[in-house]
């Protein structure tokens, strides 16, 4: 996970990509992935507009059209469940529930502590070991309560070391 | 008992994916070479006489679409390939597969694909959930310029092409090709009206070759070996292999490369057979845009042409298995509540029909006093939307309505 005091301004971020508006997209990636609150700030939204040309509305619209965007601060940890019929089939259902009993807030919820966001997600697509979580870049399949609450465990645990 | 044929998959497990030297030992690249050798029209011919279909969930024959894009324009300053790598079908993961452990064959097919419609400039459009993928194909594409594969003057035949990876943010729509090149262009995911298509006006309004990960990866193959190798497997109507990705309930689910024709049986049987011994319910062929079948459908052929006729579809190659006990109500509402999540709102029928039958299922699932009545209208309003929705969101979801109501109309209906 980043570490606040790495991160890159907003300009640099921008400025590695050619500001043409195909490029959009991927500088609004970079741009959540480097907030440690995984979400695009209203400052990030603006400079973006002007370095591309764009009125704010286009970059706005964008922003709020995809799924993985959000607009809001999140945690630094992104719970995705995956609610696929096959993971569906899988009791997905029941890893929401083992999840927001674990992490004390419901579905779309940020945790108090900011460890933590849970959200839903479409067909991640790993249907041979369903059910499957995605915590922000790596997945975990094969899940029961034991596995989820060791997996939010260690988390918690690297992040205190990282903290110390 | 019928064995996997491993030819887009052949190197799966035996390389290791980040390295070009492990992948050029292995073969990669010999197919290109091979290509930059002949003329352009060649290699266009050569995938025609293969007969190679789009592995994407359409079908279109990838040759012919290779001719169209070649033809395009002869005037206009570019031509693009862009790689639909937005894998998002539910139950479909066949392409993360060939990203995530061979990522120079399909990145070898799409320099291929780009020299035959004379593309510089191609664009990989991987969904922005797949991180493995993403990162994999970044280093093989560095790894290629470095060898000379990519870049100006590939291998010294005067052809230049640069290949770049776009990413996706968690839109199923922009898996559809047209909507996708809104995305790439860095706008809302929604779709285009087509006709003009890709051919004609793609990318930045310029002819563009849209072709499936899966797809390019079965060009070197046929340039390295030549169609009638090629044709050796599959049947008359549906030459090659295809990868089925089986999930559900079966003792090994996972992906399968076998000639197209198996039969739907065999499929499981592969998969080892269902799980917990229960007995096979029904399938989800495609996913959630696919269709249902019964077990009346296990000793089908699995082949574009095949299910095509029997009203069944392969799509992208998902097969997803419901053991009895498993209610089709739920995975329906499943599939309903998807596209209701990913309608991009453009088209009125779509946006209020995808959230209408939501509610439907839910009343199907729930009790209705006439859920004969209740199913008929679901199929009425789900026919409506495909015939006024612009692009495939709004034409799916009478897919698994229709069949689900075919095949288990009494189950559906049955007021508990």
């Amino acid at each position: 996970m980043t570490n606040p005091l790495q991160l890159m301004c907003t300009q640099q971020i921008i400025e590695q990509f050619a500001p043409e508006q195909h490029n959009l997209l991927n500088i609004l990636h970079a741009l959540q992935d480097n907030h440690p609150q995984n979400y695009l700030t209203e400052q990030a939204l603006d400079d973006t507009a002007r370095y591309l040309g764009l009125p704010k509305s286009s970059v706005y619209g964008v922003a709020t059209y995809y799924t993985m965007f959000s607009l809001v601060p999140r945690g630094r940890y992104i719970v995705r469940v995956c609610t696929s019929v096959v993971c569906e089939l899988h009791k997905a259902g029941r890893v929401i529930g083992s999840l927001e009993n674990m992490l004390g807030i419901t579905t779309g919820e940020t945790t108090p502590d900011g460890m933590f966001t849970l959200e839903l997600s479409e067909c991640l697509g790993q249907c041979q070991d369903a059910p499957s979580v995605m915590v922000n870049e790596k997945v975990y399949n094969n899940l029961d309560d034991n596995r989820l609450a060791e997996i939010i465990h260690q988390i918690r645990g690297s992040q205190k070391t990282a903290n110390r | 008992m019928i064995q996997e044929t491993r030819r887009v998959l052949k190197n799966i497990g035996k390389i290791n994916p980040e390295s070009i030297d492990d992948a050029i030992r292995a073969g990669a690249y010999d197919g290109l070479k091979k290509a930059l050798s002949v003329q352009p029209a060649d290699v266009i011919n050569e995938l025609m006489g293969a007969d190679l279909h789009g592995r994407g969930g359409a079908g279109f024959p990838a040759g012919m679409k290779q001719k169209f894009v070649s033809e395009s324009c002869m005037h206009c300053p570019q031509r693009y390939v862009v790689v639909n790598a937005d894998e998002g079908e539910p139950g479909t993961f066949k392409d993360r597969i060939i990203m995530e452990q061979d990522p120079h064959l399909y990145l070898e097919g799409t320099i291929i694909a780009a020299y035959a419609v004379q593309a510089s400039k191609g664009f990989i459009y991987i969904r922005g959930e797949y991180h493995d993928s993403i990162r994999k194909t970044r280093v093989a594409i560095k790894d290629a310029y470095k060898k000379g594969l990519l870049g100006k003057n590939i291998l010294g035949s005067g052809f230049d092409c640069d290949i770049e990876v776009k990413l996706g943010a968690g839109s199923y729509l922009c898996g559809e090709e047209l909507t996708m090149l809104e995305s790439l262009e860095g706008k809302r995911g929604n779709p285009r009206i087509k006709p003009p298509f890709p051919a004609e006006k793609g990318a930045f309004g310029l002819p563009t070759l849209v072709n499936n990960v899966e797809t390019l990866a079965n060009i070197p193959f046929i340039i390295a070996h030549g169609k009638a190798e090629f044709r050796k497997l599959g049947t008359e109507g549906s030459p090659g292999t295809k990868i089925f990705t089986i999930s559900g309930r079966v003792n090994r689910a996972g992906h399968y490369e076998v000639p197209m024709g198996v039969t739907l049986q065999e499929l499981i049987d592969l998969a080892g057979g269902m799980s917990e011994g229960k007995p096979f319910k029904a399938a989800l062929l495609g996913g959630a845009a696919g269709t249902f079948v019964d077990a009346s459908m296990l000793e089908e052929q699995m082949s574009y042409d095949n299910l095509k006729k029997k009203g069944a579809t392969l799509g992208s190659g998902a097969v997803i298995i419901f053991a009895e006990g498993d209610p089709v109500v739920e995975a329906l509402h499943n599939c309903l509540r998807f596209f209701r999540h990913e309608s991009c709102g453009k088209c009125v029928p779509c946006r209020t029909g995808t959230a209408q039958l939501v509610k439907s299922a839910e009343q199907l699932r729930n009790g209705h006093p006439d859920k004969k009545a209740l199913l008929e209208q679901m199929i009425r309003e789900s026919t409506i939307m495909a015939a006024t929705s612009l692009c495939p969101l709004g034409q799916s979801p009478v897919l698994p309505l229709k069949s689900a109501a075919s095949y288990f109309s009494r189950e559906l209906t049955e007021i508990k």
